[in-house]
This record gives C-alpha cells, sequence and structure tokens, in this order.
C-alpha cells in the first residue's frame, strides 16, 4: 500500500482523536439516591398465604381482562406477569413441599410486579421518555401517546417486568404503575389494600426499609405485631415470626428499588435474579456522557473530518 | 480504471425475477403483521422482544453497509485517492443497506405511527442510547442520499459536477454519524447486563462494534465487487482490491487483541470452553475472525481473487455471527424464554434483502456507480 508518510501521519493523528473520543475513561457517575418522597411497598412472602387477592385487586383496579392458562377458561389463573397481567403470586416447592418458608421439602410464595426501581433500566432506556420517574414519589410511569413500541424497555429491565401486546395491531406496553391513578385521590396500591395479612404493605421506602429491619431482629416463633395494607394504616395483625433470610431484596440490588421484599427462602429460589449493586443504566450512561461529553466532542471531530475531507479534495485537483 | 458508467443491459433477467418473488412473498406477511399485530408473523415474545428484525435487519444490516464510510475513511482521511472508484458503489450499497434498516425499524416497532415522536424535544430523552441510535441513522441515510446525489445529477446532465464545499461538509458528516452509531449499537446492549452472557456483555462494546463495523466496511466492499464482476462479467478489480486488502488483518488483530484484552481483563475467558451453545458460538466466531487473518496475512493470497472471496465470505459470516452472539444468542432472559424466527418473519427480513439486490441492480444499471471498462462492450 503506498501512502505519503507525511499523510499517513496526518490521518493517523485524526484516528488518533477519533480514538481518544471512543476511549472510555469510565468517570464515575453520581449514584442515584433514594427520592426521599419515595412510595413503594413491602412484601414479606412468609406473611403471604398465597390467596391471590392482590391480583383480583390489581385487576380491578387496573380495568384488565382476565386471564386464564387452562383449556377451559373456567378460573382465572395466569402463570406470570403478561400483558394481561401486571401482579402476579407465585410458588416455589421443593421436595414434599410442606413447610411454609422451607428451603428443602418446603413451599414459599413470592409476588412479582414493577419493583420500581432507583435508577430504572426502561427510562434509561426509552428514546421518547414514555417510561418516566416521577420527580416526588418515584413511581415509574408508562405514557402510551409518547411510546413508539421499540421495545428497548424490556431489553434494559433487570427484572422483565414491561410486557408488550405482541396480538394487538395497535399495541402497547404494560406494566405495574403502583396505581399511581389512585394516589391523587388518597388511596393506596390496590395490591396492598386488597391483601389480608399485609404480606404487601404500602408506604414511604424509607419507612418500610425500617420496617423490613426491625422484621430481621425478630425472634422467629414469638408473636409480633405486623401493620397491614399501609405502614401507616392502624390496623395491625399478630403474628409468628418467621425464620428470615438476611436479605433485604432490593435494599442494594441494581442500585437499589422502592419496592422491597423479605423472605424464608433466599431470593433466587423464588425467581429473583442476583444483581450487582451498580444499576446498569449508570454503567451505560456513564460511558455514553463520557463517550459525547455534551456533544462537544462529536462537533470537534467533526470539524477535523471537515479539514481532511477539504484537504483530499485539494489534493486531487 | 476510468470515469464511473453505468453497466446497461436489460433489467428483467432470471436472478431479478427471483429477488421480486421473495420480496412480494414478504409483503404479503408484512401485511399481515400491520393487520394483526407483531405477535402474528413473528415468534417474539416478552423475554426475547428483539428478533431477527433488529438483529439482522439493524445491527447485521448497517455494519455490512459501512462499505461507505470505511472507504470514506481511506480516501478522505488517509488521503488515499487512488480508491476512488471503489467509493461509488459502496457508497451505493450503503445506502440501500441504511435505508432498508430505517424500513425495517419502521416494520419492527409496536406503534410506528408515533415514530415522529423521536424528533420532538419535548419528548426526547438524552440518557437514551437509543435515541443516538435513531438520530445518527435517520441523519445518515440522508446523508448518504446527499453523497450519492452527483450520481442522478451525472445522468441527468450528463456533466460532472463539481465538488463544492457543501458535499466536503455533507462526506465529514458521513464519517462521523457511522463512528457514533455503529459503536453506539454496541453500547445498547450494555443495559441487557446480567441478561447477556459475560462473553460479550462489556463495557468496551462500544469500541469492539466499532472496530468490527469499520472491518465489515471493507470486507463487503471485496466482497461487492467480487460479487459484481462475476454478475455484471467485467474485469476482476484485484490489484487495487490486494492492496486494500492489506488493511483488513491488521484490523482483525486490533479487533482481536481488544476482544480477548477485555476478556482477559474480566476473568470470562473460561466460558468459552464451557461446551454450550454460547461457548461454541464464541469460538466459532472468533475462528471466522482469525481464519481471514491468517489467510490475509500472506501477500500470494491477497492477489489472488479466489482467497479474497474466501475470507470476505468468512469474515462477513464472522461479523454476522458476533453480532447474533451479542443480541439473540448470548442473551438469556431467564428459564422459559426461547426464540426461533418464525416462518413469516423470516421472509420479511428475506424480503429486505432482496429488495435491497433488485435496487442496487437497476442502479448500476442505469446509473453512473461502476468503473467504466476501457474496451466498448459488445
Amino acid at each position: 500500500m503506498k501512502i505519503k508518510r507525511r499523510d499517513f501521519l496526518k490521518g493517523a493523528a485524526g484516528c488518533g482523536v477519533l480514538a481518544a473520543v471512543g476511549q472510555p475513561t469510565f468517570a464515575e457517575a453520581k449514584k442515584k439516591e433514594r427520592l426521599p418522597g419515595a412510595l413503594g411497598f413491602l412484601y414479606d412472602s412468609t406473611l403471604c398465604i398465597g390467596c391471590q387477592a392482590c391480583m383480583v385487586g390489581c385487576k380491578k383496579a387496573n380495568n384488565m381482562p382476565v386471564e386464564s392458562s387452562d383449556l377451559l377458561p373456567i378460573w382465572e389463573n395466569p402463570r406470570d406477569l403478561s400483558a394481561k397481567t401486571l401482579n402476579v403470586i407465585k410458588k416455589f416447592e421443593s421436595g414434599t413441599g410442606l413447610n411454609k418458608d422451607q428451603e428443602t421439602d418446603g413451599f414459599a410464595y413470592v409476588k412479582r410486579q414493577c419493583m420500581h426501581c432507583v435508577d430504572p433500566g426502561c427510562v434509561s432506556a426509552c428514546p421518547v421518555s414514555a417510561m418516566r420517574k416521577n420527580p416526588d414519589t418515584g413511581v415509574v410511569t408508562y405514557n402510551k401517546d409518547a411510546c413508539i413500541g421499540c421495545r428497548y424497555c424490556q431489553i434494559a429491565c433487570p427484572f422483565n417486568i414491561p410486557k408488550f401486546q405482541w396480538d394487538s395491531a395497535f399495541p402497547q406496553i404494560v406494566k405495574c404503575q403502583l396505581c399511581s391513578h389512585l394516589l391523587p385521590k388518597g388511596e393506596i396500591a390496590a395490591c396492598c389494600s386488597f391483601c389480608p395479612t399485609g404480606a404487601s404493605l404500602f408506604g414511604p421506602t424509607n419507612e418500610l426499609m425500617a420496617e423490613a429491619k426491625r422484621r430481621q431482629q425478630m425472634e422467629p416463633g414469638k408473636y409480633y405485631d405486623f401493620p397491614v395494607s399501609s405502614i401507616d394504616s392502624g390496623k395491625i395483625f399478630s403474628q409468628k415470626a418467621a425464620s428470615y433470610v438476611p436479605q433485604i431484596y432490593g435494599e442494594n440490588a441494581v442500585g437499589g428499588t422502592q419496592v422491597l421484599m423479605l423472605a424464608g427462602v433466599p431470593f433466587s429460589k423464588l425467581g429473583l435474579p442476583e444483581l450487582p449493586e451498580k444499576s446498569y443504566a449508570s454503567t451505560a450512561e456513564s460511558i455514553q456522557h463520557t463517550l459525547y461529553k455534551g456533544m462537544i466532542a462529536p462537533i470537534v471531530v467533526l470539524a477535523g473530518l471537515f479539514y481532511f475531507v477539504n484537504r483530499s479534495q485539494r489534493d486531487k485537483d | 480504471m476510468s470515469e464511473a458508467k453505468p453497466v446497461g443491459g436489460k433489467v428483467f433477467t432470471g436472478p431479478f425475477l427471483f429477488f421480486l418473488v421473495i420480496t412480494l412473498i414478504g409483503i404479503y406477511f408484512l401485511a399481515k403483521r400491520f393487520m394483526f399485530g407483531i405477535g402474528a408473523v413473528t415468534n417474539m415474545n416478552d423475554g426475547f422482544p428483539w428478533g431477527i428484525w433488529i438483529t439482522y435487519d439493524v445491527v447485521v444490516g448497517t455494519a455490512f453497509a459501512c462499505g461507505g464510510y470505511s472507504m470514506a475513511l481511506l480516501v478522505y482521511v488517509f488521503n488515499n485517492g487512488e480508491y476512488h472508484p471503489l467509493v461509488r458503489p459502496a457508497l451505493l450499497a450503503s445506502m440501500f443497506g441504511y435505508t432498508l434498516a430505517g424500513v425495517s425499524v419502521f416494520i419492527d416497532i409496536g406503534r410506528y405511527w408515533q415514530i415522529y415522536n423521536v424528533f420532538l424535544p419535548w419528548y426526547t430523552n438524552f440518557n437514551s442510547i437509543l435515541l443516538e441510535v435513531a438520530l445518527c441513522i435517520a441523519a445518515y441515510i440522508a446523508v448518504l442520499w446527499i453523497e450519492f446525489s452527483p450520481a442522478f445529477l451525472e445522468s441527468k446532465t450528463g456533466t460532472k459536477s463539481k465538488v463544492n464545499k457543501l458535499l466536503i461538509f455533507f462526506i465529514a458528516l458521513g464519517i462521523l454519524l457511522p463512528t457514533m452509531h455503529q459503536s453506539s449499537l454496541g453500547s445498547l446492549m450494555i443495559l441487557a447486563g446480567h441478561k447477556l452472557s459475560p462473553l460479550w456483555w462489556s463495557p468496551a462494546l462500544p469500541l469492539i462494534f466499532l472496530i468490527s463495523a469499520i472491518t465489515m466496511g471493507y470486507t463487503v466492499v471485496i466482497f461487492e465487487s467480487t460479487l459484481s464482476s462475476f454478475g455484471f462479467k467485467r474485469p476482476l478489480e484485484t490489484s487495487i482490491l490486494a492492496k486494500l486488502s492489506l488493511v483488513i488483518p491488521i484490523l482483525l488483530v486490533i479487533f482481536l487483541v481488544v476482544r480477548f484484552g477485555d476478556l482477559l481483563m474480566r476473568g470470562q475467558l473460561g466460558l468459552a470452553f464451557s461446551g454450550n451453545l454460547q461457548g461454541n458460538m464464541f469460538l466459532l466466531e472468533n475462528i471466522l475472525h482469525i481464519l481471514p487473518l491468517v489467510i490475509l496475512a500472506s501477500a500470494k493470497n491477497r492477489k489472488s481473487a479466489k482467497m479474497l472471496f474466501l475470507s470476505a465470505c468468512f469474515l462477513m459470516f464472522g461479523g454476522l455471527l458476533f453480532r447474533f452472539n451479542t443480541y439473540l444468542i448470548g442473551f438469556d432472559p431467564g428459564a422459559g424464554w426461547h426464540y426461533f424466527p418464525a416462518i413469516g418473519e423470516q421472509f420479511i427480513t428475506y424480503a429486505i434483502i432482496s429488495a435491497e439486490i433488485l435496487l442496487y441492480m437497476v442502479f448500476v444499471k442505469k446509473l453512473p456507480v461502476l468503473p467504466g471498462q476501457e474496451q466498448a462492450r459488445a
């Protein structure tokens, strides 16, 4: 290849600029903290009796269609979250499956819905801000008028929560929005108001965190008071404390979530992924913002390219 | 090698009709998709929300359409005017590749009637990598048509338009935009987090995707030159291709050093030998990168049209597999989710490829794209 030395050096210098721009320096983005007014709920698997009242309440509050997984659609029994089901109770079973909240020969329930992340992947991913995090409550909401249906939110969600209406010609993304249409009326999320045992407990996340920590200090087998519906409802239910695994799911996972969970069996058994403390959104955004430096870098590169192209045209004439 | 000239000849040939039939079958499935929803023709699901329409038509398709970008880098940034005859055919393939990737996005997104929301400032999310990809690709499609416009003007007026300052600006933009979005096509999958195998998930994805895209660009130029010299019965431009092909082993060394350096630094290389589908696909992907490196390292092979074509085939398949691995095969949303493209879904992709070939055949016959030949045609 015959390249004039001088030209090669110039070209290489140009590529050096490109490479410098393309070299992530991994500047640490400031970690997103929980909003002071963050709302969520605490799901305590050991208090859950698997009655699915929360699922009924969720369908009513959000006008969702029934879903049956049987051949004869007599019962409503969705197997998992779907475009028709925003909230689901699932069961873990092992061995004889006789003992509640035991890993061997036992069973345990788990409730799945949007975790309302502190630094949500879906909000970072969405090109048109259809996924938004409420600046006061931190609830992650969806706006169909903005959504283009690209489904990047589904790729980006570590919990596989957003669902897409595959069988519709005019589809939408569907996900739990913590009943944000009820909150301004002074009501709480329907899953929590329908829960008879306090397994789903609504409230400000920081108060729920304190409650979760209180429960982890409890002595298994002894009776304690557990609030029902919402943490400030005043309704109390006295119950034997179970033996909790020493983890509050949602305290740290992917930068933390506003929904917190307690359980008697390891969360991996309940189908919850083991996640790093740093959110993928902050990893991706810090790389991207480092590369682009507020669009200044691309403009500098463009100017450099303009010089090179101009020069090569001059040489040709 | 003289000025670019139309190839001429009949448009309705056997291959033309073949690709036309495929395109028409695809249009049938397309009608179904728009009437009954994406689920009616595809196997995409909530675990695998992106299928071959994104992975092949957009991610692989635009990488294969990097010929114009890579040649522009060589000709304008490294100032190698001798490769200029290869620029226009490469630009044409890029123009179609990108335009059809844009069409594919329109087919793939669920709420296509709101696609203009990406341009509305009150909706745009500047933290979104996909927004950057969308805006860059949209802008680049426009730039490619502008860059190619002299071919239209020459065929209409018969005169060669003088390259003006405005076109120089667009050529520069035509180098910047692919640099941005080809790397961002890698960054996109950083958000997939734990769902993407550590063999592909890496903070270095943008760099790896960019190097691969530039390599794909030169590979495709060699592939297309060889193929169109065969298809249109023209003498092969082997001497210029031999020189050009030296770039590929250099880029491949850089690619492999970054790729394996990154895997070693993250301590994940062991996964390659786990014997499962992901591990084996990783090995195949890298064999398809190493083979052409070995072949093209020899000057003798670079002068052989057969060896050039063979290496180009290996490398195109390797680049394709790298992207399929990153977007589909290495992606595991959890137990119970499976994906394999449905027939209708596949045919829409085949139709896109066929439409691209059809347009390329018409354009080179009617417009001055390929370098003219010295002797008069029979």
